[in-house]
C-alpha cells in the first residue's frame, strides 16, 4: 500500500510540476524516475515513450501506467494513472471558473513568455541528452537524421515511424548484419 | 441518453483511437461540437491557451476543461477518467505482453532501431515547440523574439553546467516565469 501511495504521489508531482505535456514531460519523468527514484533505466523510459506513441491515448499517461504496471502490476497501474491526471483535474476545474481573467492578465503574459523560453531550453537539453544514449554508430545516426526529416518535413504519420524503424531493426538482425 | 453516459461515450472513443498524444485529440474536440452543445468551436482555441498554461498533459485539461463545460466538475472528473481507460487497458495488455517477450532476440533488435528513430521524432517535436512558442506572433506572423532566444541560451547552457544539473526543471521554470515578469516579456 505504501508504495502505491508512493506511486500516485510521484505522478502528481511530475503531472502537477509540467506545462505543456507530452514530449515536455520528458525531462521530468527522466529527473524523478531516472536520476531520483532510479525506478527504470533511461532508454527503458526511451522504449515506454515509443510504445506510449503508438498506442491510444495521452502518451504521458501511458508512460505513467506503463510504469505502475511495472512497480505493482494492475494496481500500480492505476494508482500511476490517477496520480498523473489528478493535478490536471484539480487546476482546471479551478481555472475554468474565472479563466477568463486568467488568460487575459499582463503579467501571466509575461510570466508565460518566459515559461515558453525555458520550456524551449529544457526540451533542447532532453534531445542533446537521447542523442548521446540512443546514437551509437553510424546506422542509428541515420534512422535518427531520417526520422527526423520524416516527421519535421513530411506528412507521415509517428505512428508509421515508430513501426518502420522496429521493422528495419528486425530485417537487421533477419539478414544477421548483427551477428558479430 | 444521461448527460454523464454520453460524456463516457465521447471520450472513451476519444481516448481510444486519438493515437499520438494530446494535440492528437484536438480534431476530436472539434467534431465533437456538431453532436453536443457541451462547447463552441471557438471555444476550443480558449481550451488549448488554458490547457497549454496549466501543467499536465494537454489532452488531459482538454477532457477535464470540456467535461466541465458540460457539466460541471463532476463532469471534469467523468470525462477525464473516461478518456484514460482506454489507454489503461490497452497498455496493461501490452506490459503484460512485453514482459514475455522481452528476451526476445527480435523484439530487442526492433527497438535498437526504434530508439534512434524516437529520438529523431522528439527532436522534430522540439522543433515545432521552438516554431509555435517563440517565432509564432500573436498575430499568427513571424516573429524573432531576442529576449526569449537569450534566455533559452543562457538557460541551455546553465542545464549544462555540473554544478547546476541536479536542479529540478521545475525550478528553471519558475526562474522562467520571474524573470518574464520582471523584463515584461
Amino acid at each position: 500500500m505504501k508504495e502505491l501511495f508512493e506511486l500516485y504521489f510521484t505522478f502528481f508531482r511530475i503531472g502537477g510540476l509540467t506545462f505543456g505535456g507530452g514530449l515536455t514531460m520528458l525531462p521530468m519523468l527522466k529527473y524523478e524516475l531516472v536520476e531520483q527514484k532510479g525506478w527504470v533505466q533511461e532508454d527503458e523510459l526511451l522504449d515506454y515513450y515509443a510504445i506510449g506513441q503508438c498506442t491510444p491515448g495521452i502518451i504521458a499517461v501511458n508512460v505513467s501506467t506503463f510504469i505502475g504496471y511495472k512497480r505493482k502490476g494492475i494496481p500500480g497501474a492505476i494508482f500511476s494513472t490517477l496520480g498523473m491526471v489528478s493535478p490536471s483535474l484539480i487546476i482546471v476545474s479551478v481555472l475554468a471558473v474565472f479563466m477568463e481573467q486568467f488568460l487575459s492578465s499582463t503579467v501571466m503574459a509575461h510570466a508565460m513568455a518566459g515559461i515558453k523560453a525555458v520550456v524551449c531550453a529544457l526540451m533542447l537539453n532532453t534531445v542533446v541528452t537521447l542523442a548521446k544514449k540512443s546514437v551509437t554508430n553510424l546506422l542509428c545516426a541515420v534512422v535518427a537524421v531520417v526520422a527526423f526529416a520524416a516527421a519535421a518535413f513530411t506528412p507521415i504519420p509517428t505512428v508509421l515511424l515508430v513501426i518502420m524503424a522496429g521493422i528495419l531493426g528486425i530485417i537487421l538482425q533477419k539478414t544477421g548484419v548483427w551477428a558479430e | 441518453m444521461n448527460v454523464f453516459a454520453q460524456l463516457f461515450v465521447e471520450f472513451f472513443q476519444i481516448g481510444l483511437f486519438a493515437v499520438g498524444g494530446g494535440p492528437a485529440t484536438i480534431p476530436f474536440l472539434m467534431d465533437l461540437t456538431n453532436r453536443h452543445d457541451w462547447y463552441t468551436k471557438a471555444d476550443v482555441a480558449s481550451m488549448l491557451a488554458v490547457s497549454e498554461s496549466t501543467p499536465g498533459p494537454i489532452g488531459i485539461n482538454m477532457a477535464t476543461y470540456a467535461g466541465y463545460h458540460a457539466s460541471g466538475f463532476l463532469g471534469g472528473i467523468f470525462a477525464t477518467l473516461s478518456l484514460v481507460l482506454p489507454s489503461l487497458i490497452v497498455i496493461i495488455l501490452i506490459a503484460k505482453l512485453l514482459q514475455n517477450f522481452d528476451k526476445n532476440p527480435y523484439v530487442q533488435a526492433a527497438f535498437r532501431m526504434i530508439r534512434p528513430a524516437v529520438t529523431g521524432l522528439i527532436a522534430a517535436a522540439v522543433l515545432t515547440i521552438f516554431q509555435t512558442a517563440l517565432f509564432t506572433a500573436e498575430d499568427g506572423g513571424i516573429q524573432i523574439p531576442i529576449p526569449q532566444l537569450i534566455l533559452c541560451a543562457v538557460f541551455f547552457a546553465g542545464m549544462n553546467w555540473k554544478k547546476l544539473k541536479k536542479i529540478h526543471p521545475f525550478f528553471w521554470l519558475l526562474a522562467g516565469a520571474l524573470i518574464g515578469i520582471v523584463f515584461q516579456m
